[in-house]
């Protein structure tokens, strides 16, 4: 565990560097997620290394948000003041979001599908 | 009081709470207590209540939200098990980011306004479906208020993990992928905290919808925001 713990913050750091270094605007842990999914795929780091500490936060990621959650506590005045126009703005484009992104998936894919199968008859006939 | 200004204190208190609220979401089987919702409403009234501010409570919070970093980063490992069914429809899934990102900031933005919101209101409120840091950045630089952001950025989470499922059921989305994907879009790491509840899957997929959300709001919200008129 204490090896898992070690290469999780290791990835973390070289994302950390990177963000020092480039001064790109993508937080480390981003840039430290994609570099693990490379060195995963580039077989660099076994998987077995990282996969008891990588479940055990991946599963419990809603606990780490709530010190957060609780810095609205911080805003409550500025959110009184315009809740109105927050709340409704937040779920009206939550579902936008949601629907626009679930809906151009499925027909792009749907489209992209149907050309690469052109050649079997039965299959995906219909999308076009 | 003493006890209560103790940052070990605080730090248990949230654990207690949180598993508490856990608990009563698997006994009672209502989807609508929300742990997470209800941990950080149960505390705020907690403190206020008991006079401790913000600032106190973040000497104990600040070691929970330290693992948020490299919780982030094991998001990693789903998304390598996914691996294969991601480059199989790069195409596809590029397409609905686009899309997602570009609507999520118009959106937001022209609802907040009609509805009469501030001008540095509708700012906080643009970057609102991307993770905390890379929204607060944004809203920095386009003239929003940083900490309204993030509260904003937290609720919009808790609300999409909270509903997304019946809304993408509403929207007739029926993949697997691009229920996943959109969740993920939506409503960043929270959103896929409950994607992961339901399956793996969902939650790769919502752990990528969050990534390039994410990396595609951070290069193009000023853009949006600009063609748009309101920057």
């Amino acid at each position: 565990m204490i090896l898992q713990c070690g290469i999780l913050f290791a990835f973390l750091a070289v994302g950390e560097l990177i963000v020092a270094v480039t001064g790109v605007p993508v937080p480390s842990s981003i840039i430290g997620m994609l570099l693990l999914t490379a060195s995963l795929k580039a077989r660099i780091i076994n998987i077995h290394r990282v996969d008891r500490i990588a479940d055990f936060l991946v599963r419990n990621l809603g606990f780490f948000f709530v010190p957060a959650g609780v810095g609205l506590m911080k805003c409550l005045d500025i959110i009184k003041g315009d809740w109105l126009p927050i709340v409704a703005a937040t779920v009206v484009s939550t579902f936008i979001i949601i629907a626009v992104t679930g809906w151009v998936h499925q027909y792009t894919r749907r489209i992209t599908s149907a050309s690469s199968n052109k050649s079997s008859k039965h299959n995906n006939g219909t999308a076009d | 009081m003493e006890l209560l200004t103790n940052k070990y204190f605080l730090i248990a208190l949230t654990f207690c709470v949180y598993v508490g609220t856990q608990l009563l979401q698997r006994r009672t089987g209502i989807k609508l207590l929300n742990p997470i919702l209800l941990s950080i409403a149960i505390l705020i009234c907690v403190l206020m209540g008991a006079g401790i501010d913000y600032e106190t409570y973040s000497e104990g919070g600040e070691y929970i939200d330290f693992w948020l970093k490299p919780a982030v980063v094991a998001l990693g490992v789903p998304l390598y098990r996914q691996l294969e069914a991601i480059k199989k429809q790069m195409l596809p899934l590029l397409a609905a980011e686009l899309a997602g990102c570009v609507a999520g900031v118009v959106s937001v933005v022209i609802v907040a306004d009609l509805l009469g919101a501030s001008r540095e209101v509708v700012m906080s409120l643009a970057p609102k479906a991307v993770t905390t840091p890379i929204a607060m950045e944004i809203s920095a630089a386009t003239g929003g208020i940083p900490s309204l952001t993030a509260a904003v950025v937290v609720c919009t989470g808790i609300f999409g993990g909270m509903a997304g499922f019946s809304m993408v059921r509403l929207s007739r989305v029926r993949s697997q992928i691009a229920t996943g994907l959109s969740i993920g879009t939506a409503s960043h790491a929270v959103g896929t905290a409950a994607a992961m509840e339901r399956s793996e899957r969902y939650g790769a997929f919502s752990s990528l919808g969050l990534t390039l959300n994410g990396l595609l709001t951070a290069l193009l919200a000023p853009f949006i925001l600009s063609l748009i008129g309101y920057y």
